[in-house]
């Protein structure tokens, strides 16, 4: 290979496409080195602060897209304070004074501010496609200059972010020379929409493949819509409320039929029951249905609608679909490969879904491959049944509402039933636990999950032999994020050089203390060992019995880039 | 201030008493219920604030399970689905009709009735002229209910008390907080004009 000239071996390259992969070939000598990372256009960095972007920009001289994670995963959920950190700004105005010819912007659990999006969009000139995930801090304001400046903007894809809403009018701020778009989602504003100006640009995005709108899209509008860009394959219908027998529900009725294209069907957020059946004629061809934010429909019209779905690859639901919706989709959705059951009722405690409709969908469907149930029980037998028909889980996510709830028909301990599910599916990269377990599940995992990359546990494990065991036989983990469970320092420091081949670890509510982690911290010296203290409890300068304290929150990550300097008050770096 | 709490007091013992009046006698509800601003809460309305923020309450159903402790970021979701799901419920429990109470000037108890059940305004005249015996009369927009000794009033979400049948069914629906079937006498004030 070293006979060849640089642009063969960059050809080569081209068709390395994963991340990982590119990683590796990057490793094999100097000149693979070299070339790799000027020829590589996409980097993904999965921990903001696991490098400084100055070096990034550096090292990836033909950098056009980038993706940047921020805050811990647990931060969903509300266990990261806010202003923890997480800010997109210094990567964007390292990229602009390197002269970065970025494209792609996508990021995940970020702070994003006004000034960055501003500054984005003035920066680079071919900037296409900015992707943001559960993120906040930035205002409409900061996406009017998006649509302002970014003359070449195919792609705003806003999903779930907490976005603060001034006016409707950044719809207008594209110019009307605009014709590029291929994707819009502003499914999560909260505010009004300048609606003739969303039609306009609609009229005039001959390309515009994706669309997802907000609560307030109305009815009619959405018809006009879909008259002028039938070409959609992805469609988020905003608001939903109509009488069945108005006109305006008729003509919506005729413009869907138009949508031979339409395969993703989201949204209906603001939903009057029985409305379901306009979209009963485009179901047939949907690989993608998302009905999580509408629990305004009742589980019989989610039934007979999804009775037409036989081509579904991917279906999120609300949990009001019960065990018998389940058995329904188990019998339809042959082709099913991803399911998502969330609850309707989070506060209540209780879900409408028990193992049953788990079982039944391992039934029906085959090539179920990645799942994510929130529900009211759960047994051993039925996680045995599960593991038995679908070997071929990559992601398993089970979710009982009572965190510590034993095996619904036994009260034994879930062991076993988690037990199968590592045993059979040998390709497992993420996996969550819930319900009553014991250090028994832990050994299970670190036996069997060789290819685990991902594990989130909660409220489970007896002793630190549980997380040892976990440490020692999941060569694989990259992610590990524990809360209210029994492990200590034992555990804690039982293989310190194991971190450095992990991502992050996060330790909340359990028995780790201060002198456990300022040992830890002290071995290695390539990890960042981050302890969230909001109570005030804790002494800052070390007192000898502080030592002893246990730590309530505990965020470590391998880094090159060292102590963080933006962390808030609140958080120390050991 | 003592002139306040007693005004109180009595006031609460008056609105738990039982009375077998005939049609027309006696202190009724709506007596003091025309404007309801904050500032000078009148005191039936207080009370009956009280229960109906209870009865909201129980409507979603949140304070059952209240006593079970609410742990920290369980069950895992994220605050945007959590909260698009809480504005979901308080829609719904606004605005597609719920159990309002139904009072009738003279009569010693209330109704209560579910909104939803209802597909518009006949069908609720028809079902309060059943529940009351009464009737009606004839709507118009411009006289209001002719001809009838009773007239179906309801207060809105302002604390106004408005009659029945001027606003399209869905407004009526999401802003309708109690009805009150006043005497004609007294309503003759609502039916015409401004």
């Amino acid at each position: 290979m070293n006979y060849f000239p640089d642009e063969v071996l960059e050809h080569i390259f081209d068709f390395v496409g994963s991340h990982k992969d590119r990683n590796s070939v990057s490793q094999v000598c100097k000149l693979w080195y070299r070339i790799e990372s000027y020829s590589r256009q996409t980097v993904f960095v999965g921990n903001c602060y696991a490098i400084g972007p100055e070096r990034v920009a550096e090292r990836f001289s033909g950098l056009k897209s980038i993706t940047l994670k921020g805050k811990p995963h647990f931060a969903d959920f509300n266990l990261v304070p806010p202003d923890w950190g997480g800010f997109v700004y210094p990567w964007i105005e390292a990229f602009a004074r390197s002269r970065v010819g970025l494209e792609e912007l996508r990021l995940k659990r970020m702070v994003v501010s006004d000034e960055s999006l501003e500054l984005l969009s003035r920066s680079f000139p071919n900037f296409k496609s900015l992707v943001l995930v559960s993120c906040e801090g930035f205002t409409t304001d900061g996406l009017a200059a998006v649509a302002a400046y970014c003359r070449q903007l195919k792609e705003l894809d806003l999903q779930e972010n907490d976005v603060e809403d001034h006016r409707g009018h950044w719809l207008s701020c594209f110019p009307e020379s605009s014709t590029s778009l291929v994707s819009l989602n502003f499914a999560c504003l909260k505010g009004d929409i300048n609606l003739p100006a969303l039609e306009r640009l609609v009229a005039r995005s001959p390309n515009l493949k994706s669309l997802r709108l907000s609560r307030a899209v109305p009815l009619d509008v959405l018809q006009r819509i879909l008259i002028r860009a039938p070409q959609l394959l992805d469609l988020g219908v905003g608001s939903y409320l109509h009488d069945p027998d108005s006109e305006n529900y008729n003509k919506l009725v005729t413009a869907i039929q138009k949508c031979k294209s339409v395969r993703s069907l989201s949204g209906f957020l603001d939903v009057a029951p029985h409305c379901l059946s306009a979209f009963h004629i485009i179901c047939p061809n949907l690989t993608s249905l998302n009905l999580s934010y509408a629990p305004g429909i009742y589980d019989n019209e989610l039934i007979k609608l999804i009775r037409h779905c036989h081509k579904l690859q991917r279906l999120w639901i609300l949990d009001c679909i019960g065990d018998k919706g389940l058995e329904v989709v188990a019998s339809t959705c042959k082709d099913l490969e991803e399911l998502r059951v969330f609850p309707s009722d989070p506060y209540v405690g209780q879900a409408a879904v028990t193992e049953e409709g788990l079982v039944a969908i391992s039934r029906g469907c085959q090539k179920l491959n990645s799942i994510l149930y929130f529900c009211q029980q759960m047994t051993n037998a039925a996680l045995i049944t599960v593991a038995k028909n679908c070997p071929n889980f990559v992601r398993f996510r089970l979710c009982i509402l009572d965190p510590t709830k034993p095996d619904a028909v036994t009260q034994q301990p879930l062991d076993e039933g988690f037990g199968a599910i590592v045993q059979a599916c040998k390709g497992l990269k993420r996996l969550s636990l819930s319900g009553l377990l014991t250090d028994q599940v832990f050994l299970y995992i670190g036996m069997y999950a060789e290819q685990l990359e991902m594990l989130s546990i909660a409220f489970a494990g007896d002793s630190d032999k549980g997380m040892q065991y976990v440490l020692k036989g999941c060569k694989k983990l990259r992610k590990l994020e524990i809360r209210d469970s029994p492990f200590g320092n034992a555990a804690l420091l039982m293989d310190v050089a194991k971190y450095e081949t992990m991502r992050s670890l996060w330790m909340s509510s359990c028995e780790v203390t201060l002198g456990g982690c300022k040992a830890l911290a002290k071995r290695m010296p390539g990890l960042n060992v981050e302890i969230i203290n909001e109570n005030d409890q804790m002494e800052f300068v070390g007192g000898c019995d502080d030592d002893r304290q246990k730590v309530e929150k505990m965020y470590l990550y391998r880094t090159l880039a060292g102590q963080r300097r933006d962390a808030p008050e609140f958080v120390w770096t050991l | 201030m003592e002139g306040g709490v007693a005004y109180e007091q009595g006031l609460n013992l008056k609105a738990t008493e039982l009375t077998l009046g005939l049609p027309g006698t006696g202190e009724t509800e709506g007596q003091g219920g025309v404007r309801n601003n904050n500032k000078r809460p009148m005191p039936t309305s207080e009370t009956n604030e009280e229960e109906s923020q209870a009865l909201k309450a129980a409507d979603r159903g949140s304070t059952a399970p209240a006593a079970k402790a609410q742990i920290v970021g369980w069950p895992p979701i994220r605050s945007y689905r959590k909260n698009s799901l809480q504005a979901k419920k308080d829609n719904e429990s606004e605005a597609s009709g719920m159990y309002v109470k139904v009072s009738m000037d003279g009569a010693p108890y209330l109704r209560k009735i579910d909104l939803k059940v209802y597909r518009g305004y006949p069908e609720l005249l028809k079902a309060l002229e059943a529940m009351f015996k009464f009737a009606a009369g004839v709507y118009s927009e411009r006289e209001g209910y002719k001809g009838s000794e009773y007239v179906p009033t309801y207060e809105d979400k302002d604390g106004d008390w408005m009659l029945v049948g001027d606003v399209p069914w869905d407004m009526f629906m999401s802003s309708c907080k109690r009805l009150r079937i006043m005497k004609g006498s007294e309503a003759r004030g609502l039916g015409c004009g401004v």
